[in-house]
């Protein structure tokens, strides 16, 4: 492993919303680029290779959109590869982006890419698609009751209520109407949050994250190249993933090794993670995160994950304040896949919207102080994770 | 200015082979009304669904288990929302742990009354047990099946 560094030097992002009638796909992905181009001050031309962000194909409605992607993000005559790992794709992008670059095979490199979810009708009916036909697809299977099972196990171990569930959702909406890119920025009430109707008990239309549509780019380079250049960086000190297992069965039952309740493999992947970055007490050592959590209640089990505290904890650390902005480790403070759900790029901003933490421009939802941040994102069937440690 | 839009419907029919082991399994349950894992013999973890390798040693699983009937609910979901495509709302579905077997198996839950939301919850906590019913004219397929509380 080459121990020179990997920086981040530009990002670009969309301001979220549900429907972009203005820009086609190709449209969306470019203003991304442009964004974290000139966030770089860098050209296309400087750019050695592209690591396009794309999740499930069917989300977009283009069979293998980084067909047409590829102009949208200027990869002629440039390596290029795309990257689905489902909800994960952005931050496994973001590590194909750091592989290349700490390879030695490329000193910059580009990761972009955009979504337009609002435009499939339903993207429950195109995640049911991603269970097994010969044993599961019969059943409805998707995202929101998927992970609803969890909070039901989560509620069994731990004590978790439905209020508890409100509570993530009323504090990442307070910071979410701080961030001018989040697509949910209305400000809601625990009360607005329990009113709200069933979608698949225990969850509530407001414990769900929205269907966004827009774009996410991202730099990444060689710090000889940054400093050569006297850029401006910020550095991936430590990054991970690791996998699940395919079926959710197996994470119940007789003695799991991974319970669905929790977050067995994203554990993994932030222990590997803070170890690359010589991180030995998450708890005391990291100043803010942004952890994938489409749902209320998979927030805890991924601050649990984070080791921000004991397994289970969280659900009384949080009730404390303790991961608001201004409390002890601010938790998606950009308001977090709960308030912006732009699936392809959603994970790949967890890590842009670290990386502006520990830079110090996250303007109205800043953690104050912040140096050393952590970015998560979650896909398939609760089953590949990912972890970025980044730090000033 | 007028922003246009163009209407596309994807519907592609694909016909699945099953293979063999899932075509015994839903042979057992059209003929016979039972439901069948297969053993890991190297770490006697009955699979059900029956897969024909374990996902732990890549072995393949060596012996048909019958399990079942009965069994435990190890987690729920109570669907009160209409997606496309999907069962008309409300319904419950989840994972049952069946007497015999070390993986939980998905199936509906039917004969509970999902009006109240949280008494139909309490009806099918984790824990529960479950006793699995079958349809009197069968296909071999996992909605040939359902559970039902004990």
């Amino acid at each position: 492993m080459s121990t020179e560094r990997v920086g981040i030097i530009g990002i670009g992002q969309s301001k979220f919303t549900a429907r972009r009638d203005d820009a086609s796909y190709p449209d969306l992905v470019r203003e991304a680029v442009v964004l974290a181009l000139n966030d770089a001050k860098l050209d296309l031309d400087d750019m050695q290779a592209v690591v396009y962000s794309l999740s499930p194909d069917a989300m977009v409605g283009i069979g293998n959109a980084e067909r047409s992607g590829v102009d949208a993000v200027g990869a002629r005559n440039k390596r290029f590869l795309r990257i689905n790992t489902g909800g994960a794709t952005g931050i496994s992008s973001v590590a194909a982006a750091y592989y290349h670059v700490a390879s030695g095979a490329c000193d910059v490199v580009l990761t972009a890419g955009a979504d337009k979810v609002g435009e499939c009708g339903d993207s429950q009916t195109v995640l049911n698609k991603i269970w097994d036909p010969t044993y599961e697809r019969q059943l409805p299977l998707g995202t929101i009751n998927m992970l609803g099972m969890s909070a039901v196990r989560y509620m069994q171990h731990y004590g978790m209520t439905e209020e508890d569930m409100a509570l993530v959702t009323v504090k990442n909406r307070r910071q979410a109407a701080r961030n001018p890119n989040a697509h949910l920025r209305k400000i809601v009430t625990v009360e607005d949050v329990m009113a709200s109707r069933y979608i698949a008990w225990p969850v509530k239309l407001l414990d769900c994250c929205p269907q966004s549509s827009g774009g996410g780019a991202m730099v990444l380079a060689s710090e000889k190249y940054i400093k050569e250049r006297k850029l401006e960086a910020v550095w991936i000190t430590g990054l991970a993933h690791c996998s699940e297992s395919y079926w959710l069965g197996d994470r119940m039952g007789k003695e799991p090794e991974a319970d669905h309740a929790d977050a067995f493999a994203l554990g993994r992947a932030c222990q590997r993670a803070y170890k690359m970055a010589g991180i030995t007490d998450p708890a005391k050592q990291v100043h803010v995160a942004e952890l994938y959590s489409p749902f209320s209640n998979t927030e805890f089990h991924a601050i649990d994950a984070a080791e921000f505290c004991k397994r289970g904890e969280s659900v009384k650390l949080l009730r404390e304040g303790q991961f608001e902005l201004g409390g002890r480790i601010p938790v998606n403070p950009s308001g977090g896949t709960l308030c912006t759900n732009a699936i392809a790029v959603t994970a790949m901003i967890r890590a842009a919207e670290v990386a502006l933490q520990v830079w110090g421009r996250a303007g109205e939802h800043q953690a104050k102080g912040a140096r050393v941040g952590i970015a998560s994102g979650n896909g398939g069937d609760h089953q590949f994770f990912g972890a970025i440690v980044i730090e000033a | 200015m007028e922003l246009m839009k163009r209407q596309e419907t994807w519907n592609i029919t694909y016909t699945h082979a099953l293979g063999e082991t899932a075509s015994w399994f839903y042979v057992q349950i059209r003929d016979n009304a039972k439901i069948f894992g297969r053993r890991c013999a190297k770490t006697g973890r009955v699979l059900v669904p029956p897969r024909s390798f374990s996902d732990q040693t890549l072995q393949p699983t060596t012996e048909w288990v019958e399990v079942g009937p009965g069994g435990r609910i190890e987690t729920f979901s109570i669907v009160y929302e209409q997606f496309q495509n999907l069962p008309e709302p409300p319904y419950a579905f989840g994972y049952v742990l069946l007497d015999g077997a070390d993986t939980a198996l998905g199936g509906f839950f039917k004969g509970v009354d999902l009006k109240d939301p949280a008494k139909a919850a309490e009806k099918l906590k984790i824990g529960t047990r479950v006793v699995t019913r079958f349809a009197e004219k069968r296909t071999g397929d996992v909605l040939d099946f359902w559970y039902e509380i004990a």
